[in-house]
């Protein structure tokens, strides 16, 4: 992951400012091409693209939720949601990241090949963690595990010597807690 | 077959239109009297309906980049869409860079391409290009109109997010079987539009009021002033110069805001930038209060950003909120149209006792100072046309007349912006942001459609002129009496200037050794060629030009060597600006960070 370039060629003294994880819900009119458009801006602007999800979600109001993981300085954050506010079929951009009452939660499946104590362990650690067992062989899990993204990285540092084999993630959801939308 | 029949709006429901006849219908509609395009087998259709429409005239241009930069000359020339109308594959990807061209200058048009039917679109067919993908960051919105049903709409919300908001160009690709297909239609008035896109255009009260004040403390304001005070209309042009007129602060532009503020005013500084005016740079410098309205901070405005006007607050006004904040970070930033926000910092500055006018008289003596510095100055010669001198020639040979500029990209575009003098918005076409050579003669025509008995005079130089020549052919077809006055000097001066300033005098391929006789050339097109090559000469070559009816190529030969100053070296502030007579080692000024920089 490249970090995020200077603003301006012309911004020789480049004082860096301490960066963050920013995570945006992007609600867009559900239109062909709507994707490449909010990625594009990304790739064209020279921003990171931590986690990506996308899916339909509101069929009636023909409406898409994408939530995107980026990470960048304040002014840096700032500039890439007024990119996306810029795009013809956004309509609304939250940083979920940076509201207190928003709900982040990724899920993964970990394959893990093993026999002996190491299968035994790795079943343990799987239960502390509250995975679900998917799929089981004589020598292998398949884990399935919901939570934070910090938490699925934890899971993965303690599968590793465990013979972890492959990890499939889907990226980060939100939403935000209490009764109201958005 | 009737000729010249009006699409009318069907009488009852049960008629309906084809989509070839909504797009003709839809552009009637909103206004359009001009497009520009080129026919190609997915587009027939759409040919074969304005075939039957006297209210639109067609400009057949000679390559579909002409046809965009055409329609970028009218909607700048006009404050209206600029249309274009090109087929599939090469049709649409030879119309990119005037789509990025607009996108970059923020030039509203709606380009309508033809596509293959629907049921080869990714089979890779006769002339199929993926359109919208190729042009998805290459404009402000675009669509594929897959149904003939949604085409109404897509055609009517085209129009308005082209010219609302920031101005940008719209792309509507139409394949052909959607075009032959049967649909009902609705004028714009009827269609809902499906986007919850709604520009701001009012600007927040109490930053405004916050903003005046700031502007009312200062002792050394200056309003700095880019294309998006002309992209507001001349209402926001007279809304300016009654705020600099009450405010009596200096007023400079980008090169893509002249115009909007009369150089005749005592109060105009001067183009502001790496090759604007030396009392432009020095005040931007030197300010305490920046008044930026409608201009971006480009690079090519600010030089070393860690430099840029260091003891100044910054005020932003700007109709795109990501512009604010983008490249340096505002005191204030307001968000609205610039007509709208500077009227109400009128407003809310009558609304209360200001400052006296004495205030700012040692600013002013400060200003008084550089203007003496005479930072355009250059070396006359007695046998050589010098550039500068021609374009002073051509300004004083023009004066009173009802008069549009364009031109290409250089050396002698810079001068344009240097020596001749705007007086009134939309009279200034040129390409800012993309840098586009080639753009100056199709503009030309695009300014002459909108205004027949205007003299439109493209400021060119020999290398720019012959990416778009073909177009003197689309010139000579409709009788557009454009001027190209080519300042040639032979090389591609402005490649020249920086390999002699920062590539230690290494002329790679930047001389053109087998140049055309332009004046055989006109003359093979159809046209009038002229020359000229000593001093003596050309008064009577910039008159004859002027005076022909038809459309002129003025070879105008000038000093080979000539370097545009002043010039702020890349890497370099404001106040650091090389000039022409200073006899400075310009490759010796600017140091290993600033030559990386383009």
């Amino acid at each position: 992951m490249t970090p995020v370039p200077n603003a301006s060629a012309y911004d020789l003294s480049a004082a860096p400012e301490a960066e963050r994880r920013a995570t945006f819900a992007v609600i867009v009119d559900n239109e062909p091409g709507v994707l490449h458009r909010v990625v594009g801006m990304f790739s064209a602007r020279g921003y990171n693209i931590e986690s990506l999800t996308v899916a339909e979600t509101d069929h009636a109001a023909h409406t898409s939720r994408i939530t995107v993981v980026t990470r960048g300085a304040p002014h840096v954050l700032e500039q890439i949601r007024a990119q996306l506010e810029k795009i013809i079929q956004v309509r609304s951009v939250t940083d979920v990241g940076a509201d207190p009452e928003g709900v982040e939660r990724e899920l993964a499946l970990f394959k893990v090949r093993g026999q002996g104590p190491e299968r035994v362990e790795a079943l343990r650690v799987a239960d502390i963690f509250r995975a679900r067992v998917v799929d089981t062989t004589h020598e292998s899990f398949i884990f399935e595990l919901t939570g934070a993204t910090a938490k699925i990285d934890k899971f993965e540092v303690l599968m590793r010597p465990l013979g972890l084999v492959e990890i499939s993630r889907t990226g980060v959801l939100s939403i935000r807690r209490g009764p109201e939308r958005g | 077959m009737t000729l010249h029949q009006t699409i009318a709006t069907p009488a009852t429901e049960a008629e309906t239109l084809t989509g070839a006849q909504i797009v003709v219908r839809a552009l009637v509609d909103n206004g359009v009297e001009v497009l520009f395009g080129y026919p190609g087998g997915a587009v027939l259709p759409i040919y074969d309906a304005l075939f039957h429409e006297p209210r639109l005239e067609h400009v057949l241009v000679r390559h579909e980049q002409g046809a965009t930069h055409a329609a970028e000359g009218y909607a700048r020339s006009t404050g209206k869409v600029g249309v274009v109308l090109v087929t599939s594959g090469p049709g649409a990807t030879n119309a990119v860079t005037g789509i990025v061209d607009a996108l970059m200058d923020s030039i509203p048009l709606v380009i309508i391409t033809g596509q293959v039917p629907t049921g080869l679109i990714g089979s890779d067919a006769f002339q199929e290009c993926d359109t919208v993908g190729i042009t998805r960051s290459a404009t402000k919105h675009n669509t594929l109109v897959r149904h003939v049903e949604d085409l109404p709409r897509v055609m009517h919300e085209a129009f308005r997010i082209a010219a609302s908001g920031r101005p940008g160009p719209v792309l509507i690709d139409i394949p052909k079987d959607v075009q032959f297909a049967k649909g009902a239609y609705a004028g714009p008035a009827e269609a809902t539009f499906t986007h919850a896109y709604a520009p701001r255009l009012e600007g927040d009260a109490a930053k405004i009021r916050e903003a005046v004040e700031l502007i009312a403390g200062a002792q050394r304001p200056i309003l700095y002033t880019g294309g998006g005070v002309i992209n507001a209309g001349p209402g926001a042009s007279e809304a300016l110069r009654d705020f600099a007129r009450l405010t009596g602060a200096p007023v400079t532009s980008t090169l893509m805001g002249l115009g909007a503020f009369p150089a005749a005013d005592p109060q105009w500084l001067g183009m502001v930038g790496m090759h604007g005016a030396y009392e432009a740079n020095h005040a931007m410098h030197d300010c305490d209060v920046m008044v930026c309205v409608g201009a971006r901070f480009d690079d090519r405005v600010t030089g070393r950003l860690d430099a840029f006007a260091p003891g100044s607050k910054k005020i932003h006004i700007d109709i795109d909120p990501s512009s604010i904040g983008k490249i340096v970070r505002a005191d204030i930033g307001i968000v609205g149209d610039a007509g709208r926000v500077l009227q109400a910092m009128t407003d809310a500055w009558r609304g209360k006792a200001r400052r006296p006018a004495e205030t700012l008289k040692p600013w002013w003596k400060s200003i008084d100072g550089w203007r003496a510095r005479n930072g355009f100055g250059y070396i006359q010669s007695s046998d050589q046309i010098k550039p500068q001198h021609a374009l002073q020639r051509l300004a004083a040979l023009t004066e009173g007349r009802d008069l549009y500029i364009t031109t290409e990209v250089g050396q002698h575009q810079m001068w344009a912006a240097q020596f001749l003098p705007f007086q009134a918005p939309n009279r200034w076409m040129t390409s800012g942001g993309l840098g586009t050579m080639g753009y100056g003669l199709p503009a030309a025509i695009g300014v002459q459609m909108a205004h027949r008995d205007a003299l439109v005079i493209d400021v060119a130089g020999e290398a720019s002129i012959q990416m778009c020549i073909q177009e003197l052919s689309t010139a000579v077809q409709y009788d557009l009496p454009v001027k190209v006055m080519i300042l040639n000097n032979e090389w591609m001066g402005m490649v020249r200037q920086w390999q002699q300033l920062l590539h230690g005098e290494r002329y790679s391929h930047s001389y053109s050794s087998s140049l055309p006789d332009f004046v055989k050339l006109a003359e093979a097109y159809g046209a009038v060629g002229i020359r000229a090559s000593h001093p003596d000469e050309l008064d009577a070559a910039i008159q004859a030009m002027i005076d022909s009816p038809k459309p002129v190529l003025f070879d105008c030969r000038v000093s080979k060597d000539e370097n545009c100053f002043p010039m702020i070296p890349s890497g370099k502030a404001h106040n650091d600006m090389l000039l022409g007579d200073s006899g400075q080692d310009i490759g010796a000024v600017i140091d290993e960070a600033g030559r990386k920089l383009v």
